[in-house]
């Protein structure tokens, strides 16, 4: 399997404060990496430096190189809003936007210059039922985004993140404000969707790194503590501050 | 005391302060109300005011009102849009826009009888725009401004981060992200924040005294080119709003009816104040319903 996406001595301040202390990850295709630590190692951070979500924010700034193939895409004079139709994401709470269901998805193909209606209907489709929420909504598209559960919003967030085309998709928590039935549907999602895509997952539960990761990468103080195969890294962690947190004595 | 007394006692206290401000704002509405009601009819909304004689109108007075109300927001709006935006999504938090911040709190506070001073001094007389309608706009734009501008940046900043996060992520562009996505979200607050700068349009009259004039010209309201000088429509006439209007009557009015004259000129202006709020308030709905598709 390739690397399709590689980080290399990425850093990342804010202000002062090094957040994320030079980190060295590769993460293969087709696969699901998850990110794990204590609050405040730096995970979300990372994760967020991928699509360089983190130039938003006033006193951040980011150095070292993400490549994706041989172009590096921290490098000044990159074109971000090119960079980050590659790179989908999906944040801890459910955020869609203040519209309806159908024009969520189309939103983003229309302004990236796709007119056409029977094209947009195809690729809103599609993008539902990659995100296996077409079956609930497909008699209601017109309606709000708004008027759907915690579940299905952020069924319809992944769905959004997936219209235009993405390679990689980060997911910050994307269960962690979610009720157990809604969790194990975004899971059986995430298995789905590794056959089309590489994903990032940052999350809290031990036992969803364990269910739905490949590679387990676990972060402490801002530092790459430890990475491994999924199954490795939960029966036979190297580090024993690894082995302390996956049992659950901290964090 | 017990705290289940102190609850019961200070809930009675705000309930209290509650009843009385509402006692307060019906009493003087019925007042207004029951003072000016019987006075007001048709001839009376649409006749030009007399000076000695008896039943004069406030029919021009009545268009003025309205007519500086649109001139104001044109200029207000985009202004107030433009700056509050720019506040909200692009400056950095420094020094100069703190000071801008700081400028925007002071000229709100500013006394309305300064306003109109400075507006004598240097839109009517430098700039040579003379007594005019567009001058009593640009006064009340410097009123408006600080509120347009900090309504607009709080309703901005009220939209939740991850809803900009959600727009960047799929590479939209800034601009693309201010007007289609937290444009619709922050659109209510907007409305609100213009009926309150609305109201002060209506109401304002020391400012206006020294710059939209005290005097009417006779005007035909069968022409509307706004080029002409008798057209209802020439931003650059003098023109006496229904507030400054009734402050006259009451203070040098010399017609006999002047008393029921401001009273029913009272009650119109309350009147049309809660029309436009209404109005302003179901609009900005229907925009939000429209923009969001929420039922």
């Amino acid at each position: 399997m390739t690397d399709l996406l590689r980080t290399q001595n990425l850093k990342v301040y804010y202000g002062q404060n090094e957040a994320v202390k030079g980190i060295d990850l590769n993460f293969a295709e087709n696969s699901v990496t998850a990110l794990i630590g204590p609050s405040g190692c730096g995970k979300s951070t990372f994760l967020r430096s991928l699509n360089r979500m983190n130039d938003e924010i006033a006193d951040a700034r980011q150095t070292g190189n993400i490549w994706i193939g041989d172009q590096d895409i921290n490098a000044p004079g990159t074109d971000v809003t090119v960079l980050r139709q590659k790179i989908g994401m999906v944040w801890q709470r459910p955020n869609p936007f203040y519209k309806s269901i159908y024009d969520n998805i189309a939103f983003g193909p229309k302004y990236h210059g796709i007119r056409n209606k029977k094209e947009l209907d195809r690729i809103v489709e599609e993008s539902l039922r990659k995100a296996a929420l077409w079956d609930e909504v497909k008699d209601r598209l017109s309606s709000s985004a708004l008027s759907l559960s915690g579940g299905q919003q952020q069924r319809l967030c992944i769905a959004r993140a997936l219209s235009v085309n993405p390679s990689i998709l980060l997911l910050d928590e994307p269960a962690s404000a979610l009720d157990p039935v809604s969790t194990s549907k975004i899971e059986e999602l995430i298995t789905e969707l590794k056959q089309s895509l590489t994903i990032a997952i940052v999350t809290h539960n031990m036992q969803q790194a364990a269910r739905v990761s490949d590679y387990t990468a676990y972060f402490y103080l801002g530092t790459l503590m430890e990475y491994g195969k999924t199954e490795i890294m939960f029966t036979n962690p190297t580090k024993p501050n690894t082995q302390e947190y996956i049992s659950g004595r901290f964090g | 005391m017990k705290p289940k007394t102190a609850d019961k006692v200070a809930t009675g206290i705000i309930v209290f302060f509650a009843l009385f401000i509402v006692a307060i704002l019906l009493g003087m509405l019925g007042y207004i109300m029951v003072r000016g009601l019987s006075h007001i009819d048709w001839h009376f909304l649409t006749s030009p005011p007399q000076t000695i004689k008896e039943g004069g109108g406030i029919g021009p007075q009545l268009f003025n009102s309205l007519y500086l109300l649109v001139l104001t927001m044109i200029i207000t709006i985009p202004l107030g849009l433009g700056a509050g935006i720019y506040m909200a999504e692009y400056a950095k938090p420094n020094r100069l826009t703190d000071t801008i911040r700081l400028v925007v709190e002071v000229l709100s506070s500013f006394p309305s009888i300064v306003v109109g001073l400075f507006g004598l001094l240097v839109i009517v007389n430098v700039f040579g725009l003379g007594f005019s309608l567009m001058s009593g706009a640009m006064v009340l734009t410097i009123f408006n401004m600080p509120l347009m501008v900090r309504v607009t940046e709080q309703a901005f900043r009220s939209v939740s981060r991850e809803q900009k996060e959600a727009g960047l992520a799929m590479g939209l562009s800034k601009w693309k992200i201010i007007t289609s996505i937290l444009f619709p979200v922050a659109l209510p607050i907007i409305v609100t924040g213009t009926i309150l700068a609305a109201g002060r349009v209506f109401g304002e009259a020391a400012a206006l005294l020294f710059t939209a004039g005290m005097t009417t010209p006779r005007i035909h309201f069968d022409d509307w080119n706004p080029l002409h000088a008798a057209s209802p429509l020439n931003p650059f006439r003098p023109a006496e709003t229904l507030a400054v209007h009734i402050w006259k009557v009451n203070s040098e009015g010399i017609a006999p009816d002047a008393l029921e004259i401001a009273a029913g000129a009272s009650a119109v202006l309350v009147i049309m104040v809660l029309i436009f709020n209404l109005l302003a308030r179901w609009l900005g709905r229907a925009l939000y319903r429209k923009f969001t598709s929420i039922k």
